[in-house]
């Protein structure tokens, strides 16, 4: 399709960025403030010859997206947070599989059932570290409705590239809000799909990686018999309880992540030149922290900001950098701090504030000013 | 002059991978038949066995998919049909089976087994009902009985709660062909999970089975041949019967046969619909 | 235009969610101007007072939501009593005149507009339904904070098959607001 301009909602510009993707196959549950995303797949994925499939709970959703992913389709799933936690144990099946696969998280009040209709970014640290066991995990925070397009597209390209499930985590504000989306030309976008192997079936190995680590990835019903479990396995895919096996199977997958961080992660630096105190901020907080930034810097504050738009891994070296270049650092999030720990553990001894509102209403601009103006004089 | 005795090739293992025999079965298991009988209704069929995709869960019997010689995956802990179904959907001119355990299908993902009867998914599903839980030790399952002995329904009573009957519940939630055999009915076993194949619709067939080293030896039901012996005198064949009078009592009687062949719009095909109408 | 921020509130059914989704577009599609569009959701949309906004401006929108608006649209009485205290100073008011009284103080040197959108609808145009179409046609008039034209182009997008009715309660809307703005208060 050329080039197309609407003004339509997060939750939408993250269906149609899938589908941009590629994605043909979505496994759900409705949830708010994630059940747009659903409602429009329902209609858009027959449109594209696609698969919309409204499943039990998301345990279902989610795995059967995983099943999708290995019969060729690129798959995703969306949810909230209920539906997050029932999906973790297929995260980390995913993970040990090596299975591409797009899991977006509007992030509502939690916990428990919390406030639906509300937003927060409770479920952060969930997205690194809900499934069981040592893993590395890509997630990506959209700030705006183009970003939860150009993001969710890039949650694919890097789900298939490095045979990983990928989270878009947005805030419920980014989710249901309204901006101007600009769905590029297809010829514009640069979409990535997963290596195959070329080798004869019988000298397939089907979890011997490549120099990048990642193992070119049959799919089930073709010339190549394999067999993918989540128990630890070898490189035939064999389960095993050897201690060499385990370590180095555990270690190449989170290698296979870390190595490529400096193609994964994304990050803007706003008026962080000449800054003394930065702020590190992602999704809807990082909005309010830009205004609080220019009324800062009218009233001659150099302030500047860190602004993440992926998470996970997080991005130890620029925020260690940061600490040395900066006095002060704040971190606002809508939430009791998650993030703020990351960026106290790379960026001490540096002084970290923290902002937290683990509520729908995020920092407002004036609040955010304030804190700068508080810790401009110390 | 003597020529070197022929190795003998068992017909079967061109489906099997041989390098990962011996398997992880006790003696006098009955997974290791079902196994068998499940490869030989796809010999008999002929089908294509690199199109056939084998999907299991957790468990003795979740282990099954990966002694298949094709596409297997082993998901997590009774999502095998979930992850079945978008195998299914996404690619529908794939052969699914699901292979897995009572526990698996009927406890832990008995939400999807009800569901998925009720979305009449093209699938052929085999639960392999050993009376509990074989792979941590014998635990009871949803389909244990009442007052058997588990490692967590110890005496004085045994299990305090009541069992499944997987064919009332596979039947009433809609699914398109259902069929009970024990592991000792192995040529109509395989006769139904051959119909159950070639059903284009949701199929759940119950292979009763037994657990010798866990269930059988805390209920003192002997080894693995007596209990074998024991399902095939308490065997009482019905085809046909209503599937809400197939009762299945360990003791007494297991009503076999095939219970349910009916025919409804099923999911892959009602999707394909759905794309030639958006389409015009 | 720097930012610029409305909020409309009202009660269901009234449609005013669609009203700032129409603002919004015609702003952002046809204006070219930055636009977002927010909303209450879940059980505070549902019961009395549920409210939309849109922020407009010429720059890039940081803060999504509106802080204090601009204009307030009040549209039902619940709505109006939640809500006036936020309107900015020196801002402006629109009142569906049958549905809404100005009680209490309002904010310093707020303007008042009064328009019948709901009667005009119901007897004018003989469809409630455009309730909301007439207060845009008003609100556009009073605060030219978008062009009639984008709101025409867009609702002819939005509702091919009701243009002219639709275009008979803009037109009404219009005529309504320039008699509220001649007519200050
Ligand atoms: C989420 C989860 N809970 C519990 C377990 C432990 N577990 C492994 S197999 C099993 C029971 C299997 O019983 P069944 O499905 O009847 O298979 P069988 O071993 O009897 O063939 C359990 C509880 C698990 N692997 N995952
Ligand atoms: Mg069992």
């Amino acid at each position: 399709m050329p080039r197309r301009e609407i003004f339509t909602m997060g939750d939408i510009a993250c269906a149609e960025g899938a589908i941009s993707a590629g994605c043909r196959y979505f496994g759900g549950y409705p949830i708010t403030p994630a059940t747009e995303i659903a409602e429009w797949m329902a209609v858009r994925m027959p449109e594209v010859g696609g698969a919309f499939v409204q499943y039990e709970d998301e345990i279902a959703s989610i795995t059967s997206a995983l099943g999708a992913s290995w019969a060729g389709t690129k798959a995703m799933t969306a949810t909230s947070g209920p539906g997050a936690s029932l999906m973790m144990e297929s995260v980390g099946l995913a993970v040990m599989t090596e299975t591409p696969v797009v899991i977006v998280n509007i992030m509502r009040g939690g916990p428990s059932t919390g406030q639906p209709t509300r937003g927060q970014q409770g479920d952060v640290f969930q997205a690194k570290w809900g499934s069981h066991g040592d893993y590395q995990i890509i997630g990506l925070t959209p700030a705006s409705v183009q970003e939860m397009f150009d993001l969710t597209v890039r949650a694919f390209n890097l789900s298939e590239r490095y045979r990983v499930p990928v989270f878009v985590l947005a805030d419920e504000v980014v989710g249901h809000m309204r901006e101007k989306l600009v769905i590029p030309d297809e010829k514009d976008l640069k979409l990535v799909d997963r290596k195959m192997p070329t080798v004869d079936p019988s000298d397939y190995l089907p979890f011997k990686p490549g120099d990048d680590l990642v193992p070119p990835m049959a799919l089930l019903g073709t010339k190549y018999q394999f067999y993918a479990t989540g128990l630890t396995h070898d490189e035939r895919g064999y389960p095993t309880d050897s201690d060499e096996v385990q370590i180095e199977l555990i270690t190449r997958l989170s290698e296979k992540v870390l190595r490529h961080v400096y193609d994964i992660i994304d990050v803007e630096k706003y008026m962080l030149d000449d800054a003394d105190i930065a702020i590190v901020a992602y999704g809807t907080p990082s909005r309010s922290a830009r205004k609080a930034i220019k009324d800062a810097r009218a009233e001659g504050i150099n302030v500047g900001m860190l602004r993440l738009k992926s998470v996970w891994p997080f991005p130890e070296k620029i925020v260690s950098e940061l600490g040395s270049q900066v006095r002060h650092i704040i971190v606002p999030e809508q939430n009791m701090g998650q993030i703020y720990y990351m960026v106290r553990a790379f960026a001490a001894p540096t002084p970290i504030h923290l902002m937290t509102k683990p509520a729908g209403t995020p920092q407002l601009p004036d609040e955010i000013l304030q804190k700068i103006k508080e810790v401009h004089s110390l | 002059m003597t020529t070197a005795p022929a190795t003998l090739v068992h017909p079967m293992s061109k489906y099997i991978r041989e390098d990962r025999l011996p398997w992880i079965y006790c003696p006098g298991c009955s997974i290791g038949i079902a196994t068998g009988m499940i490869v030989r209704a796809i010999d008999n069929i002929g089908l294509d066995f690199s199109k056939v995709v084998f999907v299991s869960g957790i468990g003795c019997s979740g282990r099954t998919s990966g002694y298949f010689k094709t596409g297997t995956f082993h998901t997590t802990h009774g999502r095998a049909i979930p992850f079945a179904t978008g195998v299914k959907i996404a690619n529908p001119d794939l052969e699914v089976i699901v292979v897995a355990g009572d526990g698996d299908l009927a406890a832990i993902g008995g939400n999807h087994l009800i569901h998925a009867c009720r979305r009449n998914i093209d699938m052929t599903v085999v639960c392999i009902n050993n009376w509990n839980y074989g792979m941590t030790g014998g635990q009871f399952g949803p389909t244990t009985e009442h007052e058997k002995l588990t490692q967590t329904s110890p005496p004085p009573i045994g299990n305090m709660e009541h069992p499944f009957n997987l064919i009332k519940l596979a039947a009433s939630s809609g699914a398109t062909f259902v069929a009970r055999w024990t592991a000792v009915q192995v040529r109509r076993g395989i006769t139904s999970i051959e119909k159950g194949i070639k059903k284009k619709g949701f199929s759940f067939i119950e292979i009763v089975g037994a657990c010798p080293t866990a269930y059988g030896r805390m209920n003192k039901l002997g080894e693995g041949v007596d209990m074998h012996k024991h399902l095939l005198e308490v065997t009482d064949i019905q085809n046909g019967l209503p599937p809400h009078e197939a009762e299945i009592e360990y003791d007494k009687r297991i009503v076999c046969g095939e219970f349910v062949d009916i025919e409804k719009p099923e999911y892959t095909d009602v999707l394909k619909q759905m794309h030639a109408k958006v389409r015009k | 235009m720097s930012r610029y921020e409305i909020r409309i509130g009202g009660f269901g059914g009234q449609g005013i969610v669609t009203m700032a989704v129409v603002i919004g577009e015609s702003s952002s599609l046809f204006d070219k101007k930055y636009v977002v569009q927010t909303q209450s959701y879940g059980p505070e949309a549902r019961g009395g007072a549920s409210k939309s906004e849109i922020v407009i401006s010429d720059e890039e929108i940081d803060y999504p939501k509106v802080i204090a608006p601009d204009v307030f649209i009040a549209m039902s009485r619940a709505a109006y009593l939640e809500y006036v205290h936020g309107l900015k100073e020196n801002g402006v008011l629109i009142i569906d005149s049958d549905l809404v009284n100005v009680e209490s103080e309002l904010p310093q040197g707020v303007r008042v507009y009064r328009v019948p959108a709901t009667r005009i609808a119901d007897q004018e145009v003989r469809s409630k339904q455009t309730t909301n179409v007439v207060m845009m046609g008003a609100f556009a008039a009073i605060t030219k904070a978008i062009s009639i034209d984008g709101l025409r182009h867009q609702m002819e997008e939005r509702w091919p098959k009701f243009v002219k009715i639709n275009h008979l309660a803009l037109e009404l809307g219009i005529k309504a607001g320039e008699k509220a703005l001649a007519g200050e208060s």
